[in-house]
């Protein structure tokens, strides 16, 4: 009954068996899809029929399903996570789409993103850029009084808004360079921030950095495509506060 | 553990080969270049005001000794931003290694601006040589307007802008610099730092209007010289 009452969408999927194997786009049909359905379910739909009919089914990235993991990735019609802004793939309802719509999906694609397989990238070089300093070592000591550090409202908001960041990688796949200047921005943001990042906030901007460009990524053209396409919106003043602080830092480091 | 400290990379050395770096070399000197031509727009302005005052200026700035020094730091300026730019573009290519199907669009689309950011340049590049070309290193034709023989630079620019495919590869060239400017000039900002949701609005208008600003008032030599102004 379900059925033949909802959506019949034709899509083109790309497939690649592997790393080194050459990829192309394939058709498949997904029939019956409801407008409640987030884009994941509709994807489990086809895949279901793929299974059933002894056919691989396509591997794509999912986890938490709610938006919060930031796991989910693919680009939908050109768009990282799809048209809608500030939702992520898992979190894009069908009811955006409607009964007979082509949809074109492809993985995020970046030199620093190789594809595992189908729809699944390796976004591995995120955790080495966090682990060149997206932390704080300096001992911080016991915990604080309550009031013995004083944090403005305003900066904590903002150093949180930096912080939600859910390393997607959104912003590497929508932008023209594939520049993770955004993601590399709210790292740094939301511990520079903060008076725990002060003591390291000089060699984090510039160790970080230097592990963005040793991935590869590109250089960011302040297009501000990667906020538009950020399921958390990650602002381009984290860019501007990057920038600024890796020219201080750059001239004060001996 | 190690602290942060230890990984010993070099943060000014490494300043000029990182992309931040390059990228904010390219800033500031497209700065540089962009207060270049909108001087250079105002000076061509006097065309409007007539052949004595035009010729009389360039005779001015010609004819001082510190014109070596400006012309050897706009080329050190300007070669600097070319060269960055197009070793940047190269890298931000080859970052993606395979292309996307469907193009992003809506609202996290490109602009086609953005996107051709290094096509404008290099078309710009090469009006530029011809520009140098067919005035600088144009025909010599001289004036006397008494204190000795001068340069008749206006009578060369009122021959050149007579030729219909010159006005209008001219004219064309003009647009594509004000595309690159209404990028470039407010890109700057963000590339050194500067952002303020306070002013980001005034920054992009500020970026705009310098745009129309320089390239109308460069178009407007020759559709005034080529329409107004026979000869
Ligand atoms: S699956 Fe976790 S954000 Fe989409």
């Amino acid at each position: 009954m379900a059925e033949a009452k909802g959506m019949n969408l034709s899509l083109k999927i790309w497939r690649q068996a592997g790393p080194q194997a050459p990829g192309s786009f394939l058709e498949h049909q997904a029939k019956g899809v409801t407008p409640d359905m987030s884009f994941l379910e509709m994807l489990d739909v086809v895949n279901e029929e793929l299974i059933r009919s002894g056919k691989q089914p396509v591997e794509f990235d999912h986890d938490c399903r709610e938006g919060i993991c930031g796991a989910c990735s693919m680009v939908i019609n050109g768009n990282p996570h799809g048209p809608q802004q500030a939702t992520t793939t898992c979190q894009l309802h069908m009811r955006h789409f409607k009964d007979g719509d082509a949809i074109v999906i492809e993985p995020f694609r970046a030199r620093a993103f190789p594809i595992v397989k189908d729809l699944v990238v390796d976004r591995s070089a995120f955790d080495r850029i966090q682990g060149a300093g997206g932390y704080i070592s300096a001992n911080t000591g016991a915990a604080q009084d309550a009031n013995a550090i004083l944090v403005g409202k305003k900066e904590s908001d903002r150093a949180f808004a930096s912080a939600t960041c859910i390393g997607c990688g959104a912003c590497v796949a929508a932008c023209k360079n594939a520049s993770a200047a955004l993601f590399v921005s709210a790292k740094l943001s939301h511990l520079a921030l903060l008076p725990q990042g002060q003591v390291e906030r000089e060699e984090r901007v510039v160790n970080m950095v230097a592990q963005m460009d040793a991935e590869r990524f590109g250089a960011c053209t302040n297009t501000g495509a990667c906020s538009a396409s950020c399921p958390v919106e990650i602002s381009l003043e984290n860019i501007a506060r990057m920038n600024r602080d890796y020219a201080k830092a750059s001239l004060k480091r001996r | 553990m190690q602290g942060l400290g230890s990984s010993g990379k070099c943060g000014s050395c490494g300043w000029i080969g990182s992309s931040i770096g390059r990228k904010q070399l390219i800033g500031i000197t497209g700065v540089g270049l962009s207060l270049f031509v909108l001087i250079h727009m105002l000076e061509n302005m006097l065309i409007l005001v007539g052949a004595r005052p035009y010729n009389e200026y360039t005779h001015f700035l010609t004819s001082n000794p510190l014109i070596y020094l400006a012309e050897g730091g706009l080329l050190a300026i300007f070669l600097l931003h070319v060269i960055f730019a197009l070793a940047i573009s190269w890298t931000n290519c080859k970052a993606r290694d395979s292309r996307y199907a469907v193009a992003s669009n809506g609202p996290k689309g490109t602009s086609m601006v953005q996107r051709s950011l290094w096509a404008q340049g290099l078309l710009i590049l090469v009006f530029l040589i011809l520009h140098l070309i067919s005035f600088k290193y144009g025909a010599e034709y001289s004036v006397d307007y008494g204190p000795g023989p001068i340069r008749d630079m206006h009578k060369l620019v009122v021959e050149v802008f007579h030729q219909p495919a010159y006005v209008v590869w001219y004219v064309v060239a003009l647009i594509v610099l004000g595309f690159h400017l209404s990028h470039g000039v407010g890109s700057s900002f963000q590339t050194v730092g500067l952002h303020h949701p306070r002013y980001q609005k005034c920054i992009r208008a500020l970026s705009v209007s310098y745009a129309l600003i320089v390239a109308l008032g460069f178009i407007t030599e020759p559709l005034y010289v080529y329409f107004i102004h026979r000869g």
